[in-house]
């Protein structure tokens, strides 16, 4: 990026580092202030009825219930900073672990439905925008919405009656017994996410009973946000194939192969990565539904487990957790934005 | 409708036309009918010669630059011939219509800010055109090539790899002219290259038109609907009204003794400082799909006759050189007895209304 006078990249990821702390810091407050507007206090709704009134009493005045609302915000605020999401009632762990344990699996499932509706979701758009209206275009656009109109769920039990069994592939948790036994009896556990331990520690037994785990579950995500894709990248196609730049390449005689990749298929790409970090924040409300069906150990399943239970500190915890990992994803997606269109980058 | 003639061309005796369209049609087929967006048009150009080509929004001008360059949109057909370099470029196949494209046919566009792939740098827009067409020039040749031809448009090297949102829109016309430059094609359809920019930066583009002929005997097809830039920059001036050229010849002629009433109106619709009163000419060009019968400007001609509802014009030479469309010019011994009487309005209206 020297010599030219565009906007200069690091100048722009700093800023958007920074900008990365006010919006952070709303989401918190936000999180803190329906927490407190929500009817009776944490404690009773997760514990009355099964304590007295002193008992339950001296958990709120541990926890700080009773503290004025100015000092419990207070309190929110720097334990969050010092990484501290608090302790959830029900089960007695820190939120901190919980997303430990689980939350990898959620993120293992997410990119790897995200990495399956890419591979097929781009390319068959561009298939679709290229060649429109011709029968490929046609059969595509019929793909494309179905597998985003079917339900989840009912693709998940398709998949597991008609596809797992002669495929012989396991339909339910993330990992085999074994794998899940001997990983963490020989301290292999390192990352606490299970699809990365088991690149990690080299076994390829692991590696591909992990895989088989992952494929139904991640087809089935990752279907749903593949039509998104096809639609997106065709209607992109379509515009840019007629911009007026592709246009004016043809008219300096550049090779028509090479304008539709260089000029139309790159342009169309720019939007559909900003739809991307959009579609990320949909997904990890969406993992909830596929962790149902096939029995993934995943942080929606865990998040559905502590709404029942009334567990407030833990749904507090986990959608914190949640909210910062999607601000996250949105600082990444306007790096590689900045990366590949530089008129971001002012 | 047919057409029984085809414009014939003016052409300077001296030299071998660069480019010579023969009874040029274009078509666009739409669910109501085709569009017949021109229909039958001839005219040459010369080495370092600029044609102007004017008319109305909606004749058919861009239509014409564009199938000229093959560059039509998919349900556009065409018919004729385009003579260049001894080859028929419209019934060439397309991989030979893109090898002329760039190298020998080279094309400016109006919206000079969206021209650019708003993703690439400008080098990166030079290096792929020219090695698209000399493969074997080595990095720095390129880059020389590419120096020159932004330096012949006034653009300093230093901005050589920034990318086109840096620059400003006169900046950008020159970016487009130099891209189109840079391969040194002898033939370039200018498309309303002045339309998108204010008035100094306008003039400026002109000027490098006009530097363009002089210094590289560029041929020129100017297509505008400024009438003062034809007055600045060409040598000779076409009127194009619903897919026809109406009227051609030499722009000092054309202007000054226009024959074709058309032509005439066109140019008292001009402002000018010394303009007193707009003039206009009421109505709008014809829907192509089922032009008018007879003269296709009838329904809007205040010097329409009777003949000229029912029959075509016959292309005729003018009496200064060049061809002219129009039967209050003639042949007079073609109009059958009665046709001279003026069209009447009512007669008019009914047209209008078909």
């Amino acid at each position: 990026m020297t010599g030219s006078r565009s906007g200069s990249l690091p100048r722009y990821i700093l800023q958007r580092v920074l900008l990365v702390i006010p919006m952070i810091w709303v989401i918190l407050t936000l999180v803190f202030i329906v927490l407190r507007v929500a009817p009776g206090d944490p404690v009773s709704a997760a514990l009355g009825g099964k304590l007295n009134d002193e008992a339950l009493d001296q958990r709120r005045e541990a926890l700080g219930f009773n503290d004025p609302l100015i000092q419990q915000y207070w309190d929110y605020l720097t334990s969050v900073a010092r990484l501290d999401f608090g302790t959830t009632f029900s089960d007695n762990q820190t939120v901190l672990h919980v997303v430990r344990d689980n939350g990898g699996a959620t993120l293992s499932l997410t990119l790897a439905a995200f990495l399956i509706a890419l591979l097929v979701g781009i390319p068959l758009g561009l298939v679709a925008g290229r060649y429109r209206d011709t029968f490929p275009d046609v059969a595509i656009r019929i793909f494309g919405i179905l597998s985003y109109a079917a339900p989840i769920f009912f693709v998940g039990f398709l998949l597991q009656a008609y596809v797992a069994k002669p495929l012989g592939l396991p339909t339910s948790g993330s990992a085999g017994v074994e794998t899940v036994y001997y990983m963490e009896r020989d301290g292999l556990n390192r990352t606490h996410i299970l699809l990365f331990d088991v690149f990690l520690s080299g076994n390829s037994y692991y590696i591909e009973d992990a895989l088989k785990h992952l494929l139904l579950p991640a087809v089935t995500l990752g279907l749903l946000i593949c039509g998104v894709f096809i639609r997106l990248v065709r209607v992109n196609i379509l515009q840019t194939m007629q911009s007026d730049y592709v246009e004016a390449a043809e008219a300096r005689g550049i090779a028509q192969g090479r304008v539709t990749r260089r000029h139309a298929f790159r342009n169309a790409l720019v939007p559909v990565i900003t739809v991307i970090g959009l579609q990320f924040a949909l997904l990890l409300g969406g993992a909830v539904l596929t962790e149902s069906t096939f029995n993934w150990p995943g942080l929606g399943q865990k998040l559905v487990e502590y709404i029942n239970d009334r567990d407030y500190v833990a749904v507090q915890g986990i959608v914190t957790i949640f909210a910062i990992a999607v601000v996250l994803i949105s600082l990444l997606v306007d790096i590689v934005n900045a990366l590949i269109d530089p008129r971001v980058r002012y | 409708m047919s057409f029984a003639t085809s414009n014939e061309p003016t052409l300077e005796p001296s030299s071998e036309p660069v480019i010579s369209a023969r009874d040029v049609r274009v078509w666009y087929g739409t669910t109501r009918g085709a569009i017949r967006a021109v229909d039958g048009v001839s005219f040459d150009i010369a080495p370092g010669e600029t044609l102007g080509l004017v008319g109305e929004s909606g004749c058919g001008k861009s239509t014409l630059g564009r199938g000229l360059m093959g560059l039509l949109p998919p349900g556009a057909k065409r018919d004729g011939e385009v003579w260049y370099d001894g080859k028929d470029v419209l019934s060439m196949r397309a991989k030979d219509s893109y090898r002329l494209r760039g190298t020998d046919l080279g094309m400016i566009f109006q919206e000079p800010l969206t021209r650019l792939n708003p993703l690439l740098r400008i080098s990166a827009h030079f290096e792929e055109t020219i090695k698209q067409h000399e493969p074997g020039l080595s990095k720095q040749q390129v880059r020389q090539r590419a120096l020159d031809a932004l330096r012949q448009m006034g653009i300093p090297p230093t901005r050589y790899r920034s990318y086109p949102h840096e620059f400003s829109g006169g900046m950008r016309q020159r970016l487009m002219i130099a891209l189109a430059l840079v391969l040194q094609p002898a033939f370039i359809v200018a498309d309303e290259p002045t339309t998108a920019l204010d008035v100094l930066v306008e003039a400026q583009i002109v000027q490098i038109l006009n530097d363009l002929r002089r210094n590289f005997r560029t041929s020129l097809l100017l297509i505008t609907h400024n009438v003062g830039i034809v007055a600045e920059a060409c040598d000779r001036v076409a009127v194009m009204y619903a897919g026809r050229i109406v009227e051609e010849g030499r722009v000092s002629d054309v202007f000054e003794n226009p024959q074709h009433p058309y032509t005439r109106e066109l140019l008292r619709s001009t402002i000018s400082l010394r303009t007193t009163g707009l003039n206009f000419i009421p109505g709008s060009p014809p829907d192509l799909v089922d032009p008018p019968d007879g003269c296709r400007f009838h329904p809007r001609c205040p010097d329409a006759m009777a003949v000229c509802a029912t029959r075509n014009p016959i292309n005729i030479e003018r009496p200064t050189g060049g061809r002219v469309e129009c039967w209050q010019v003639g042949p007079r011994d073609q109009i059958p007895s009665g046709g001279t009487r003026p069209l009447k309005q009512e007669e008019l209206a009914v047209a209008d209304e078909a």
